[in-house]
């Protein structure tokens, strides 16, 4: 245990944030690593601000007036509010709880990040295909890359959205309830997919589904009403956690 | 016993008054709907149908959409020249109007403010609120001036010496025109045709547009290559019914478009439309075959409006269809 502890690497540190949804405050006082190619689980139930955590840590809020953060989140050392949004938008990519295909090829969607960062030709096609690869799609769709997205299945569809987002091969991938729309075939794909892909990418993932996190992540955050309640390597949470709160939602007894 | 006699008789009593009353909001509503939406638009045709026939017999189908003669002494009749006004009448004005109302449901939709959103909205709205007959006077009585004084003798100037392009402008400024009916219908179907596209661009879910600004998109990349794209036959949907507007719309028409039934050669020529023929003629019809020719050049609108707004029916419903998340 104290060598992995000592091998682990902080790839993005929030730092006492607070953020508020106009004049109501949704997450209060939140510290915690994240760490460089782990999977890290956010749950709770809901409301308990699991998602608008992870929509800070690519500014998802700053689309919407009147949000406000306060505090500090890092990534490699340096503040993500610093940064231009663009660049760090394509280090740190997000898959959404629902597919959400673009009106195009499947091609085209894998390529639309690459082609917003100029790249072509070749080089494209080669990206593409390893984004493909990658999320184990590859197989299923080479046939048909210029259908539309559309005609692909729900678990399909999600997992050429991941293939899109790690095809501009960002640091971090943060995932929103990945699975709450697909069937559990599907979604036993994609948990495979999520460990496979934490070799290469952090991973950040908020999820209704308490076996999940036991099943793939690696560290886990327990959330409350807007506040993190106790963060830890996942196995901890699951069989000893320090908070009694902690241990209430885990066997169910709220949530 | 007696309670449980009773009770059933009470359940009856009330089941068969919901059923009634079911039954009679069913019939009645029906009756409406059907009457509304199936019976009035086809007894409308079949009346045109009916009082047309004698043009129909005497002037038949092709020779009556291909000849522009229209001379009510001579009885002789063709409906040429009010079909090509209200076909290039109504194209121009789609031309001028789709960029500025796809602009507006952009701006509203994506651009402003959300403080600003709801008064650009709300103004915009307003503007279909507008009498067409308004627009009418505005546009004979302030901007045909304006065309005939300055804008045309400029486009003119600038324009007509360029090959081809420089025929559009030929002949005397009068505002009184095919373009000056086309920049006023334009105004007049921009509110309908952007609150149409507004609506779609609102159907885009906002986890579709997020996705793309996860990967780093700029705003503009958003609307162009997600939002557009997503909203296609929506769009397109909302420009043919847009141009059903401008097909039937009649009162500025008839002021601005000089009631000429000639093939105009240059945009600045006077012309005449379906409706400003009807608006015109119908109390001067004196005669039975006069008479049936104008509900004939009513029958052919009515085909038209009719075919557009079913197109872009269809292509609305193929939008929702396909790009249902």
């Amino acid at each position: 245990m104290v060598e992995t502890q000592t091998a682990l690497k902080t790839r993005m540190e929030v730092k006492s944030l607070n953020f508020y949804y106009g004049s109501n405050q949704a997450l209060k006082d939140i510290n915690m690593p994240i760490y460089d190619r782990k999977v890290t689980a956010l749950i709770g139930p809901s409301g308990c601000g699991k998602t608008t955590l992870l929509r800070c840590f690519n500014r998802m809020h700053d689309l919407y007036p009147a949000n406000r953060y306060e505090g500090e989140i890092l990534l490699d050392g340096e503040s993500i509010f610093g940064m231009d949004i663009i660049d760090l938008r394509s280090k740190v990519g997000m898959v959404f709880q629902k597919p959400t295909p673009f009106p195009m090829s499947i091609f085209d969607n894998v390529a639309f990040g690459l082609r917003l960062k100029g790249i072509k030709g070749t080089e494209l096609k080669d990206r593409v295909e390893k984004a493909l690869k990658d999320s184990v799609l590859w197989d299923e769709v080479k046939d048909r890359l210029k259908d539309s997205a559309f005609s692909l299945s729900g678990g399909q569809q999600q997992r050429l959205c991941i293939a899109r987002a790690i095809a501009v091969e960002p640091e971090v991938l943060l995932f929103d309830e990945p699975t709450s729309a697909l069937d559990p075939i599907s979604t036993a794909k994609i948990e495979e997919l999520i460990v496979e892909l934490k070799k290469k990418i952090t991973i950040v993932i908020v999820t209704h589904n308490m076996q999940q996190a036991a099943r793939i992540s690696d560290y886990t955050g327990f959330m409350y009403l807007g506040e993190l309640v106790e963060f830890n390597y996942t196995e901890k949470i699951f069989t000893k956690p320090d908070k009694k709160l902690t241990e209430d939602y885990i066997t169910g007894r709220f949530g | 016993m007696e309670e449980v006699a009773y009770a059933e008789k009470t359940l009856k009593e009330i089941r068969t008054r919901g059923l009634f009353l079911e039954r009679f909001l069913k019939f009645s509503f029906g009756f409406w709907a059907l009457f509304a939406g199936l019976l009035f638009p086809i007894l409308a045709g079949l009346i045109l149908l009916y009082e047309a026939r004698l043009a129909i017999e005497k002037f038949g189908f092709i020779h009556f959409l291909t000849y522009t003669n229209w001379d009510p002494v001579a009885e002789d009749f063709g409906a040429l020249t009010m079909i090509f006004g209200t076909v290039v009448s109504t194209i121009l004005s789609m031309l001028i109007a789709a960029p500025v109302a796809i602009g507006i449901a952009i701006f509203i939709t994506e651009l402003a403010p959300n403080w600003f959103k709801s008064i650009v909205s709300t103004a915009v709205e307003l503007l279909a609120a507008i009498p067409s007959i308004i627009y009418g006077l505005w546009g004979f009585f302030i901007l045909t001036p304006i065309m005939a004084t300055k804008v045309e003798p400029w486009l003119q100037e600038k324009l007509g010496d360029v090959p081809l392009i420089g025929k559009l402008f030929q002949g005397a400024p009068t505002g009184v025109d095919v373009l000056t009916t086309s920049l006023v219908l334009s105004i007049m179907i921009i509110p309908f045709m952007a609150s149409v596209v507004r609506d779609a661009f609102n159907m885009v879910p906002p986890i579709m547009k997020e996705s793309a600004y996860g990967l780093g998109a700029t705003k503009w990349e958003v609307i162009r290559q997600v939002v557009i794209p997503y909203t296609a036959s929506g769009i397109a949907g909302g420009l043919i019914l847009s141009a059903g507007r401008a097909l039937g719309e009649t009162m500025a028409v008839t002021f601005l478009a000089g009631n000429n039934p000639q093939i105009p050669k240059s945009l600045l020529d006077s012309f005449t439309t379906i409706t400003v023929a009807l608006a015109n003629q119908f109390t001067e019809a004196d005669t039975d075959i006069y008479l049936s020719a104008l509900y004939y050049v009513g029958l052919l609108l009515y085909l038209v409006s009719f075919t557009m707004l079913g197109i872009a029916k269809f292509m609305v419903l193929r939008l929702e269809k396909r790009w249902k998340v």
